[in-house]
Parts: structure tokens; C-alpha cells; sequence
């Protein structure tokens, strides 16, 4: 690329550590919220009528996160949906965004993996210009305000919903955050999960979720979750053992962030099947 | 009417090259060297909490020698260059080479043009994945580069350190022990006290990490390396 000169631009006073706010001053074009809501805002009349819905495009369904014993755990399928077609079979809703924490997403796919490229990007900006990491707490309130912004995409149909885990050093727990549409952050304690199959996910979580579950035990409850949501919600895709398509399952603790191998899920996965053919 | 004070180009920039250099002789110097993992950052810098080493982006570590404020507003336009270009492109498209470009062309821009010129020495340096593909750009005041490949040195004694290492250092790409043990050294040849670890900032591009190279060392590690 010619070299452009943000150089010049960062001679300010305003000496914010946040890449978000950099881009949306210097570089609003790379924003993609900002970019789709200027395109998408003529429509909207005040006080008419909504404007059209956005074609169908495809759309990530369950993730899950719960806290265990050492730490907190986030998973996710690996389908993507588009209207009744499946889009993708591989695709990834779960990601690291940086050495302690990790988030995952329902919604829309384009503007779900934007959101948490985004992120990432963020928090290691953050990081390498005050050369300290934000703590758990303001990641949380952070990846909020993004939410926020993408506010007017939701009018749309360009629902974001992301499921954001941490391990707190300070705590030294692990901690999970959930987020609704106008970027409002709560906390919950033990367990969570969101899109189309969350509910079915929630249900089987509260059956088996404890927070002295050991790590084992926890990738197991989180799979059998992941499972019963896929066999109620067409949404949601179910480990498949032919294609070796597992979902994908991160372990947030005091060491880091890593994820669960795939030999271990197939082992797993295939027990799981085993025992339900027995039952 | 008077005539507008004339002075002849020459005399200006030799006037604020000597200003520069000046700024920077005051400051502490800073060695890059490459070891057989990756490059050894060392500054001698007795704060605990201000840092002359930072780093860039994956594999891209900066450091600058001379005035704080100047190589800090530096340091930032680096990282947020750098981000964007690796959000609009790949993570790999990310470059010492078109940053210390973009520096050169600022620190340039900057020194003919701007009332005062910058009193900075800039580093930069990216490791590569085998290690003849080390990059080590030495940056100055005017925006003039030279690239390394094996150590370079920025700071007030940064001659004098070049020339003792050009000396010592031999063929062979140095263990982490031994460049680290050469760099301090170094700083004691220069000086008239060797400056004991504690007053050593330490990092490396470590090249068999994942995704971010850099590392701090800190005093725990620094003992343990060189015992």
C-alpha cells in the first residue's frame, strides 16, 4: 500500500489507547458498521416506515460458555444458516481474542467475525500502546460499546450477539459476559448460551453445569449441550463424525487460553453417540 | 527596508544537525543483535516502569534513543500504522521494512521542513523465520536508514559500541547467553561504570513463540540466562 500517513494524524493531545476510536477518526471508512450504516441510513424516515430487510445471509447459531473448576469454558457450533440452506459447515464462532479471554458470536456471520477481528485488534492495540492489558472488566465493557455501535445494523436484521469469557487474574476466576442487542452487559455467574439453539443449550446446561466440574467433565457437558441443542434446532449442526466436523470448544484458565484437541472431541463425540444408541 | 536574514541552506542544516546530534548524545543507548532464536533487544535504562523497547506488531520490535516525548509520538504512529495496515490486509503483509520506510520519510520530512528537528535514534527490528532473514534498521534524526543484519546500536555511545562489537563479535550467530553477556559488555567499555542487570531493560523476538514474538525478560530470567 502507498504509505499512508497516520503518522501525521497521532501528533494530538488526544492520546486515546483505543484502535476502535483511531479508525472511527482517521479511518471511518474501515469501520464496517459505519461504513453499512451510511449506506443503509437514507432509507430511514423519521417516523416512516422501517426500510426492507437485508437479503438472507448466512447466520451463526449456538455458542455456549460456563464456568468450571480452574477457569470458564466457550463453545460453539460450527454451522452457519442462510433462510433454510446451510451455508457453512466449518465455520468458526469461537475466537481468541487475546492471551486471557475469548469470545464467540450468534448472528449475522459477515459482521460476527468483523466484530471480533475487530476486537482482537483492539485489545492488543490497547496492550501494546500502554504496554499493560486491559483487565477483565474493561474488555467487557469494551466489546459493549462495539455492540452499541453496531445498534443501527440491527435495525436492519444485522443482529450481533457475542458471548464474552475472561479469566480474571485478579479474581482469579474465570468470568463470562453476555450482551443484548443495545450493548447492555450483564454478568452471569455460572452459565450461558446464545442463538437459535441458546435456549435448548441453557436447558441442558442447567441440568449438568456445576461450577466443581473437573476440565474433563466440563468439554464433555459442554459437547452433550452442544449435541441436544442440534437436535432440537435445525440451526444448529450436531458434531459430525464423517466429515470429522467437531465443534469447537476453548479452556480460558490461569495459564491461557487453548483449545480443546480434535482427537479428544472425536473421542468424545463418539462416545457420546455410543452411549445415546444405548440408551 | 531591511533585508530578510539570510542564511544559506548549508548552514541551516548543519545547524540543526548538530542540534540533533547533540539531543541524542545525551541519551543512553540501545543494542539490537541477533542470537540464535531471534534478536536481543538490550537498553541501558535504569526505570523500572518508562520502556525504550516496545513492541510493533508480530514479529516487529521498536526501541529509540533521545527524547522521550519525541520517540513515544513515534512509537504510537508505528503501532496504529501497522494495525490498520494489518486489518486492511494480513497479518503478514505487516513489514519492518515499510515502517522504518514511513519512518525515514517523517523523521525526513520533518528535519527540512519542520522549525526544530526531532533529537531521535530510532530501532527497528523483525525477525525472520530462519536467521539470515533478520531485518535491523538503524533510523536517525535526518531520516537516513542503514540496515543490519547481525547487531546494531542507536543512543550517545552508539559509535563507540558498534566499534567494540565489530570486534568481538565473531562469525557465528551468538547463544541468548552470549549476546546478552557481550551487549552488557559493551555498555561497561563505553561507559566508565558497567551498569549492574537491574539497570537493563531486556526483551526479545523470540522466533519459535506463536503469533507475537515479543517478550520482556525480565531480572528473574536475565539471572537465570546468564548463570
Amino acid at each position: 500500500m502507498p504509505f499512508e500517513t497516520p503518522f501525521q494524524a497521532s501528533f494530538s493531545l488526544d492520546s486515546h489507547s483505543s484502535f476502535y476510536h483511531y479508525l472511527s477518526v482517521h479511518k471511518p471508512e474501515l469501520l464496517p458498521m459505519a461504513k453499512w450504516h451510511n449506506l443503509i441510513n437514507p432509507s430511514i424516515s423519521p417516523g416512516g416506515s422501517m426500510p426492507t430487510q437485508v437479503p438472507p445471509l448466512p447466520h451463526g447459531t449456538t455458542v455456549l460458555a460456563f464456568t468450571y473448576q480452574q477457569g470458564v469454558l466457550i463453545a460453539g457450533d460450527r454451522r452457519a444458516t442462510e433462510g433454510f440452506q446451510i451455508a457453512s459447515t466449518r465455520m468458526e464462532k469461537v475466537f481468541q481474542t487475546d492471551e486471557f479471554s475469548a469470545m464467540a458470536i450468534a448472528g449475522a456471520a459477515g459482521p460476527c467475525m468483523e466484530m471480533a477481528k475487530l476486537f482482537r485488534i483492539e485489545l492488543e492495540h490497547y496492550e501494546k500502546l500502554d504496554g499493560q492489558p486491559l483487565t477483565c472488566e474493561g474488555k467487557a465493557n469494551h466489546l459493549g460499546q462495539m455492540v452499541k455501535a453496531n445498534f443501527p445494523l440491527v435495525l436492519q436484521g444485522l443482529v450481533v450477539i457475542p458471548l464474552f469469557v475472561g479469566y480474571d487474574q485478579k479474581r482469579e476466576s474465570g468470568r463470562i459476559f453476555k450482551y443484548d442487542i443495545t450493548g447492555g452487559r450483564y454478568e452471569e455467574t455460572d452459565f450461558h448460551a446464545v442463538g437459535s439453539g441458546g435456549k435448548d443449550a441453557r436447558n441442558s446446561l442447567k441440568e449438568h453445569c456445576k461450577k466443581s466440574l473437573p476440565e474433563q467433565e466440563a468439554v464433555r457437558v459442554a459437547l452433550r449441550a452442544l449435541v441436544n441443542a442440534a437436535e432440537e434446532d435445525v440451526g444448529t449442526g450436531g458434531p459430525d463424525v464423517f466429515r470429522r466436523i467437531y465443534p469447537t470448544i476453548k479452556l480460558v484458565d490461569h495459564q491461557g487460553v487453548r483449545d480443546v484437541e480434535e482427537s479428544t472431541l472425536a473421542s468424545l463425540c463418539e462416545a457420546l453417540i455410543t452411549r445415546r444408541q444405548d440408551e | 527596508m531591511p533585508l530578510p536574514y539570510y542564511v544559506s541552506p548549508e548552514q541551516m542544516m548543519q545547524d540543526r544537525a548538530e542540534y540533533a546530534k547533540k539531543g541524542i548524545a545525551k541519551g543512553r543507548s540501545i543494542i539490537a543483535m541477533a542470537y540464535g532464536d531471534g534478536v536481543l533487544f538490550v537498553a541501558d535504562n535504569p526505570s523500572v516502569s518508562l520502556f525504550k523497547i516496545s513492541e510493533i506488531y508480530d514479529n516487529i520490535a521498536f526501541s529509540g534513543a533521545g527524547k522521550y516525548n519525541e520517540f513515544e509520538s513515534l512509537r504510537k504512529a508505528g503501532i496504529q500504522h501497522a494495525d490498520v495496515k494489518g486489518m486492511m490486509y494480513s497479518r503478514e503483509d505487516v513489514t519492518a521494512r515499510s515502517l522504518a520506510n514511513g519512518y525515514s520519510q517523517m523523521l525526513g520530512t520533518i528535519f527540512s521542513q519542520e522549525m526544530k528537528p526531532y533529537e531521535v535514534e530510532l530501532l527497528l527490528a523483525q525477525v525472520g523465520e530462519t536467521p539470515d532473514r533478520n531485518e535491523l534498521y538503524r533510523i536517525s534524526f535526518d531520516g537516513s536508514i542503514v540496515d543490519e543484519q547481525r547487531f546494531t546500536a542507536i543512543g550517545g555511545r552508539s559509535e563507540a559500541i558498534l566499534t567494540f562489537l565489530r570486534k568481538e563479535l565473531s562469525e557465528q550467530c551468538p547463544s541468548l547467553k552470549d549476546a546478552l553477556i557481550l551487549c552488557h559488555t559493551s555498555f561497561e567499555r563505553v561507559s566508565d561504570s558497567k551498569p549492574n542487570l537491574e539497570g537493563l531493560e531486556i526483551a526479545v523476538l523470540d522466533r519459535n513463540r506463536k503469533g507475537r514474538k515479543f517478550r520482556r525478560v525480565l531480572l528473574q530470567e536475565a539471572r537465570q540466562i546468564l548463570e
